[in-house]
Parts: structure tokens; C-alpha cells; sequence
């Protein structure tokens, strides 16, 4: 271990976040692996090490032999202080070797205020951060991860985008950089070749051009620019790579659990929800291969916990099956089976009440919206019917807590509909009153709003999002109205969903922004602990630009937007479609119900049917 | 045989594994070793491990005691390999038997320490007069407020001898009331005599003993 990192590491909150070393880490001779990757995931190593899309990357690149993967992740404010005070570079956790001296930088991108952090990791490994001011072939700085189907905001420091899900994609861009390199390409070249992949997005070649209100006017393809660039898919999730031998931490992350992925996609089309349409078409594993990898995994990593994901578990055709088959293999061992993202129905409750022995914490449920007007607006298909039903059963069943998940600022929304949310936790409390066989234990409600964020992708794309004073009145207004005790509220600050929103449907020029922000000292302003309203309203301000234009402007039906160039399967016409049904609360069905020909199937190869 | 206690290493990358998270870790190589570990009863079952005198965070160990208990024979000689095949870096188990003494029996414990002055090193008699004082005070922080701790006594047989980079010391520190974290040695130099204090210290324990100077394994 190099000797000034010894001793920094004493002085540091949680050191054995940045020592690597953990069981199951891949250690390969860098001397002979042909490439290597820094896998740069722009947040702490408790938050990056709980992601599954960074597990399987990981996986799936190193076992390509002559590639090496390595871990990066932003150090805490503390570290992040200490590594520059002592001119230590940011470095990889398997060899400690700096970032700088790798092939490739892989970010993952999940949400948009992880976006400053990316910028000061590519300082802190000593890179410039614009792509056009690393000249050289190597390293390569590229992005991948849901938030990129804007590419534009990270435009101006990425070489390229790989738009889409990554196991294949990956590996074919990584195999075309080595032969780039071998064969001595310029960056110009080998960035020409690699737009030539499907799901490749190299910003530069294509250029902005607004017009005189500061809309888009034109994503102008340059030479060699493909008109579309469409996301890749894993057609195949049984045959495609998972990883069974997961890195075990040695310290506390946030999940800390074996992850069992039933499917991608989602078949009920909410029109607020970016990963519903953004992860279409729908894909699932088999109930055998799932049993299969969720043993193996527990087996492999002693963990005690393993969780089912996916965007709405309840949907997957054959859980009781996989339930079935993974308690058979982890009750007489201790292990406990977890289930988020249930719906609220009575199927679901019952498979909760057998998972979970322990009622311990409360359950979770996301109406979204108050009233039901609101929530066929939103394509949300749940009755408040259905909904208490649910909790009565969990009442019932001996659980003492639930939380509500509500969203601020939905289109359309009225005052009625923001009351609608404390009428509906009391009927909750109410309900717990009828059918709660222990009174004595009392009962939480807690619900909680966060301030709705219009998504790239999403039917809601054209949307405005609600005035920070609007949303901090819609909240008042709804504080107001929860009267009982039990009920208690909790609310996110409008000041960091304006940036996000702000962030989120930005164009190249926020890129400046972005970086105007990180200047003034932004990073991991995804936490409470560093985000400053303040400094992004001066890194605005810097760049001549509005943040409001940005999140509370409506945009045109034919304006020009600047994901225009990216296909994420889903047909603009289904997105317009849907937002007209919103405004006459009209509901969509599901995929199960019936497929609405979203366009997402035509990414499955010949023969293979969207499995909505 | 119910009863089994193990000595291993934590050293390296595993040196920063704080003593919660080791609790974890190491029950964690367990399971995957697949060893019948021994838990409580209850609503929320934890594995019965303990580790007879926790390690202080980034200090090495070479030998590091911790009991355990089983819920069936097993064989004893072949668990460590069994858990260093399934370890992370650092962490190697090397011996595994019936305790035949209990814990509260500890009450030295050697340690190696290399402290490191990157102008410099004093020479090594310098450091051996200063711990070899009548009276060597050390103010430190306890859970129950500021207090001095009198190192006189608590810490024997010191030795210093130039290394690269600066000295390499051994002694014997009291392990049981008072329980003397070697780092304190350092500190006491930065507060009675701050030009002996190197830049940087790190020590790593050999052997516990018992009240006699008997190795206590
Ligand atoms: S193709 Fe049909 S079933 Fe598949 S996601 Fe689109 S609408 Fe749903």
C-alpha cells in the first residue's frame, strides 16, 4: 500500500471502504491483461457497492479474460480532502493503481445529481474534464446508466455514451477501443468507428443549435453521426451473464444482500415513471434459472438476506415459484427472503406474511396521488379500495407500520387531490382502527411526498414541474390537513428537485453549468451534507442561463428536444398518446391486459415476443 | 466439544476492517466454509463469536483469539484451511483448538511497532530512556471523559532499533486494567517530549501473555 495512503487511512471516517481487498474482488496480472477498466461509479462505495448494474458489469467484463475491471468510487468529503492535501490520485481499489494509468474510464450514471461528482473524480485522477481537451486515444472516458437517455448535460465531458443496458454493449466497445489502440488510431478515428455500434452516442458529432428563445433548434449530425442512435438490450436474461459470486464487503453498504433479478421492464406504463418506459421491452428470467442463481449466491457469499428485484415484483408471472424454491434453500439456513416494490393487493400480502416471519419495520406503498382522478392520470391502476384491503390484511397479519409514498406537482393536480392524500392516511388509520388485533402497539403512518420531476422519455417529458413556491404551499396546504397523530409527514425540499428537474431535461449548455457548479466546489450533492442551492443558482448564473427554462418551462409538442437523438425503444407517438390520456384521466392498459404496440419490441431479435 | 477458539492474522487491507464489521465478516466465512456455527436463540438468531481483546482499527495482528461454538463435531485441525480458502485478503486463520484457559487470564500483551520520521530517526536509546522513566503520564480520551493514564508499569521491555525509514520498537503492554492501546506510547511522546515523536506510527500485536509472561494462546 502506498505509504501516504497508510497514513491518510487512520484518519479517515470508514477506511475499509477505500482498501478494497473484500472476498470475491478479481484480482487479475495486470502485465497480462490486455485492457483495463476503471468502473467509476460517481457516489460513495456504500451506495455503489448496493447497485446491481455496477455488480453485473463487473462481472461480465472480467470474465472476458485479457480485460481487467477495477472498482472506483468518490471518496467522502474527508478522504476526498485528504488524498489532495497528500497528491494522492484517485485510484482503483483492487491494484491501488491511479485512475489516469487505466485504458478506460466506465461512469455509471444513474440520476443526475451524481453529475459533479463525475467531474471531480476525473480531476481528482488528474484528467481534464472535456472530452475535446483529452486529445489522446487514451484513456477512454466514457458513460453508461439510466440518466444518459438525456445524453446531453454530460455531453461535453463524455468521448462516448453506450445508451442502454451494458453486457454486450460494453464488451463490444471495449474490443474496438483495444484494437483501436494496438493499431495505433487517432481518437477521432476510433470514436468515427465506435458511433458505428448500435448504442454508441458520440457527443461530438452532433452540435447544438438553438434558436433565438434559447429552445433547441436542431441536434445537427455531423459527418458520420448515425440520425438515431437506439439502445441496446439483452435479448436473453436466462443465457445473458449474472453474477453468482458477487463481491462481499467487509463493511456496511447500504444493501447488503444477494440480489435475485426477476425481470426488466415493466408491463404497467405509469406516465410519470422514466424506468418503466425507458426499460422496455419486458424481459424475464425463468423461475429455474432465478432459483439457481439465488442459491449459488447465497452459497458463494454467506450472506444472510436475499432480495427479489425488479420494478414491480408482483407482476413477475411465477413467484410463488421462485418464493417456493429460494425458502426451501434459505429457512433452514437463517437466510431471509425480501421482496420490495410489491403491489398492494392480496396475492402480494400473502406472500409477505410467509416471507417475512419477523414483522419488523412497516410496509411500504406508493399511490403516488391522492385521489383517483389523479391517479388514472397517472396511469397508477390502484383503488383506494384495493389499498386498504391491503392494509387491513397487514394490520391483520400483526404489522404496526406503513409508510405512503405520494408525489407533489403531478399534472393536473388540484388542491382537492392534495387534501385527497391526508383523507386517505386517515382512512388507513381508520382502517387500523377496525381490524388491528393489538391496539396497544399503536400504529405509524408516515407519509411522505417528494416534489414530482418531469423525465426524459416519459410521457410526462413535455411537462412543467410545479414553482418551488407552488410545491412549498401544495406541502403547507397538506400539512394542514393531517390532523391525527399517528399520521406523520415527511417532505422533500423543493430546492433539490428544481436542479434535478433542471438537470434532468438539460441541454449541452447545462453541461457548463455542471461545471460551473463543480468550480464552486460541488460534489456528492446528492447529500444533504454538501448539496448548496446557493452555489447552483451562481453556477446558472455563471453560465447565462436559467434554471427555470429548464424545469418549469412546458416544451412544445414540436420542439426540438435535446434526447431527440436517442431511441429508447418506445414510439414518440405512444408518449404523446399517453400524455393526452392523462388529461382526460383516461387509463391505459397494462401490457398484460394488452399490448399497446409501445414499439419496444422491435429491440428483440426475430421470434422473440415482448414477455407485457 | 462445543467450544472452540481460533487464532488468526488481520493484517493489510484487513488491518482497516473495523472490529463491528469483523464480527460480520467473519461470520460471513463461516457460512461459505459451511462451518455448523452455534446461534442464539431468539427472534433474531446471531452466530456466538467473540473475540477475547478487540483490535484497535488499522493495527495489524498476528495473533488474534477469538471463541466460538459449534453445534456439531467437527475437525478442528482442517478448519483453518477450510475458512482461509473463503477469507478476504489479510484475514488467515492458523490455528483452531479446545480452549483450555479463559480470556480474563490475558493481561500482557507484545507488540512491534515502526515509527516512521521522515527527517530523521532520534537514536533508538533516546526512546528507550524516555519509556523507561519513573513516571510516564499520557492524557487520553475514555468513554468517561479526559484522564491520565501512567504508562510507568504498563509498559515493559522496550526496545528500539533503526529500520528504513526510521525505528522499529517492541514492547510488552498491560492488556487488562488498564488496557493499554499502544498508540498511546506515541502520544505520550507528542505531550512530555514532542522532538522524539515520529510522523507516523504502526504497530502490530504478537502475542498475549498472562500475568506470569506465559504466552497466552
Ligand atoms: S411491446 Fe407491448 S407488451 Fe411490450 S412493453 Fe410495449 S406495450 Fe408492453
Amino acid at each position: 500500500m502506498d505509504k501516504r495512503l497508510r497514513r491518510i487511512l487512520p484518519t479517515v471516517q470508514k477506511p475499509a471502504r477505500y482498501t478494497g481487498g473484500e472476498y470475491n474482488e478479481i484480482i487479475k496480472d495486470k502485465r497480462s491483461v490486455k485492457l483495463r477498466m476503471a468502473f467509476c461509479f460517481p457516489d460513495t462505495y456504500e451506495i455503489g457497492m448496493s447497485n446491481l448494474g455496477m455488480r453485473i458489469l463487473y462481472g461480465c467484463i472480467n470474465a472476458v479474460p485479457e480485460f481487467w475491471c477495477e472498482r472506483v468510487f468518490a471518496p467522502w468529503g474527508d478522504m476526498a480532502e485528504a488524498m489532495r492535501r497528500e497528491n494522492i490520485p484517485l485510484y482503483a481499489l483492487e491494484s491501488g493503481d491511479p485512475v489516469a494509468d487505466f485504458d478506460v474510464l466506465g461512469f455509471s450514471l444513474g440520476y443526475e445529481m451524481a453529475y459533479c461528482t463525475v467531474l471531480d473524480m476525473l480531476d481528482m485522477a488528474g484528467l481534464p474534464l472535456r472530452s475535446e481537451e483529452r486529445t489522446e486515444l487514451v484513456p477512454l472516458v466514457f458513460a453508461g446508466g439510466t440518466s444518459i437517455c438525456n445524453p446531453e448535460p454530460m455531453a461535453p465531458f463524455m468521448d462516448l455514451m453506450a445508451l442502454g443496458e451494458g453486457e454486450e454493449l460494453d464488451i463490444e466497445i471495449l474490443r474496438l477501443f483495444q484494437k483501436a489502440r494496438d493499431e495505433g488510431w487517432t481518437k477521432r478515428a476510433f470514436l468515427l468507428e465506435a458511433a458505428k455500434i448500435p448504442g454508441v452516442y458520440v457527443p461530438s458529432l452532433y452540435e447544438p443549435v438553438y434558436n433565438d428563445d434559447g429552445t433547441l433548434a436542431e441536434m445537427k449530425a455531423l459527418p458520420g453521426a448515425p440520425e438515431k442512435v437506439t439502445k441496446r438490450i439483452v435479448a436473453d436474461l436466462d443465457a445473458a451473464y449474472y453474477p453468482t459470486n458477487p463481491i462481499v464487503p467487509s463493511t456496511e453498504v447500504v444493501h447488503d444482500r444477494v440480489n435475485v433479478e426477476l425481470f426488466r421492464g415493466c408491463v404497467r406504463g405509469c406516465r410519470f415513471c422514466q424506468a418503466g418506459y425507458a426499460y422496455r421491452p419486458i424481459r424475464a428470467r425463468s423461475p429455474q434459472k432465478l432459483i439457481e442463481q439465488g442459491i449459488e449466491a447465497v452459497r458463494n457469499t454467506g450472506c444472510q438476506e436475499a432480495t427479489l428485484l425488479s420494478l414491480s415484483s408482483s407482476d413477475y408471472r411465477n413467484l410463488g415459484e421462485v418464493c417456493d424454491g429460494l425458502l426451501d434453500y434459505c429457512e433452514p439456513r437463517n437466510v431471509s427472503l425480501s421482496l420490495p416494490s410489491l403491489r398492494a393487493d392480496n396475492f402480494s400480502m400473502e406472500l409477505m406474511s410467509r416471507l417475512q416471519k419477523v414483522r419488523r419495520g412497516g410496509l411500504t406503498f406508493a399511490p403516488e396521488a391522492g385521489t383517483q382522478r389523479l391517479r388514472d392520470v397517472i396511469n397508477k391502476n390502484v383503488t383506494e379500495e384495493e389499498l386498504l384491503n391491503t392494509c387491513r390484511i397487514a394490520f391483520e397479519g400483526g404489522w404496526s407500520g406503513i409508510k405512503l409514498y405520494f408525489m407533489l406537482g403531478l399534472p393536473t393536480e388540484t388542491d382537492e387531490d392534495v387534501v385527497g392524500i391526508a383523507e386517505l392516511a386517515d382512512r388507513v388509520l381508520h382502517t387500523w382502527r377496525q381490524h388491528s388485533p393489538n391496539k396497544q402497539r399503536g400504529v405509524r403512518i408516515t407519509v411522505s411526498t417528494s416534489c414530482f420531476i418531469p423525465k426524459p422519455h416519459s410521457p410526462f417529458q413535455w411537462e412543467p414541474q410545479v414553482t418551488m413556491d407552488e410545491y412549498r404551499r401544495r406541502v403547507n396546504l397538506l400539512r394542514g390537513s393531517i390532523r391525527a397523530r399517528n399520521v406523520q409527514y415527511n417532505w422533500h425540499d423543493a430546492d433539490t428537485s428544481f436542479i434535478e428537474a433542471a438537470l434532468s431535461r438539460g441541454d449541452r449548455r447545462v453541461g457548463g453549468v455542471i461545471e460551473a457548479a463543480w468550480r464552486r466546489g460541488a460534489r456528492m450533492e446528492a447529500w444533504s451534507d454538501y448539496f448548496d442551492f446557493k452555489r447552483w443558482l451562481a453556477a446558472f448564473a455563471d453560465c447565462g442561463l436559467d434554471p427555470a427554462f429548464y424545469a418549469t418551462r412546458e416544451r412544445g409538442e414540436g420542439e426540438r428536444l435535446p434526447w431527440d437523438r436517442i431511441d429508447m425503444g418506445v414510439r414518440r407517438d405512444i408518449l404523446l398518446r399517453e400524455r393526452h390520456r392523462a388529461y382526460r384521466a383516461e387509463l391505459s392498459p397494462d401490457c398484460r391486459a394488452q399490448c399497446s404496440a409501445c414499439g419496444a419490441a422491435a429491440l428483440l431479435p426475430k421470434g422473440v415476443k415482448c414477455d407485457g | 466439544m462445543d467450544k472452540l477458539r481460533i487464532r488468526f492474522e488481520k493484517a493489510g487491507k484487513a488491518a482497516y476492517i473495523s472490529h463491528l464489521d469483523l464480527m460480520h465478516v467473519v461470520q460471513r466465512v463461516f457460512l461459505r466454509a459451511g462451518t455448523p456455527l452455534k446461534y442464539s436463540e431468539g427472534f433474531n438468531p446471531h452466530p456466538q463469536l467473540s473475540i477475547c481483546v478487540p483490535l484497535p482499527l488499522g493495527m495489524e495482528s498476528g495473533c488474534e483469539l477469538m471463541d466460538f461454538r459449534v453445534t456439531r463435531d467437527i475437525d478442528a485441525a482442517a478448519l483453518p484451511g477450510e475458512l482461509n480458502a473463503v477469507s478476504p485478503e489479510g484475514l488467515r486463520f492458523i490455528e483452531c483448538y479446545e480452549p483450555q484457559r479463559k480470556a480474563s487470564e490475558i493481561k500482557w500483551l507484545r507488540c512491534a511497532g515502526i515509527y516512521e520520521y521522515d527527517a530523521g530517526a532520534p537514536e533508538a536509546s533516546a526512546l528507550e530512556g524516555f519509556y523507561s522513566r519513573g513516571s510516564v503520564p499520557v492524557l487520553r480520551r475514555t468513554k468517561r471523559g479526559e484522564g491520565v493514564l501512567e504508562l510507568a508499569g504498563n509498559v515493559r521491555d522496550f526496545t528500539a532499533a533503526p529500520c528504513e525509514g526510521g525505528l522499529r520498537v517492541e514492547c510488552a503492554v498491560s492488556a487488562a486494567e488498564p488496557s493499554v492501546n499502544p498508540e498511546l506510547l506515541v502520544r505520550a511522546l507528542e505531550q512530555n517530549e514532542p522532538g522524539l515523536r515520529p510522523d507516523f506510527a504502526s504497530w502490530r500485536r504478537l502475542e498475549f501473555y498472562d500475568k506470569d509472561m506465559t504466552a497466552f494462546r
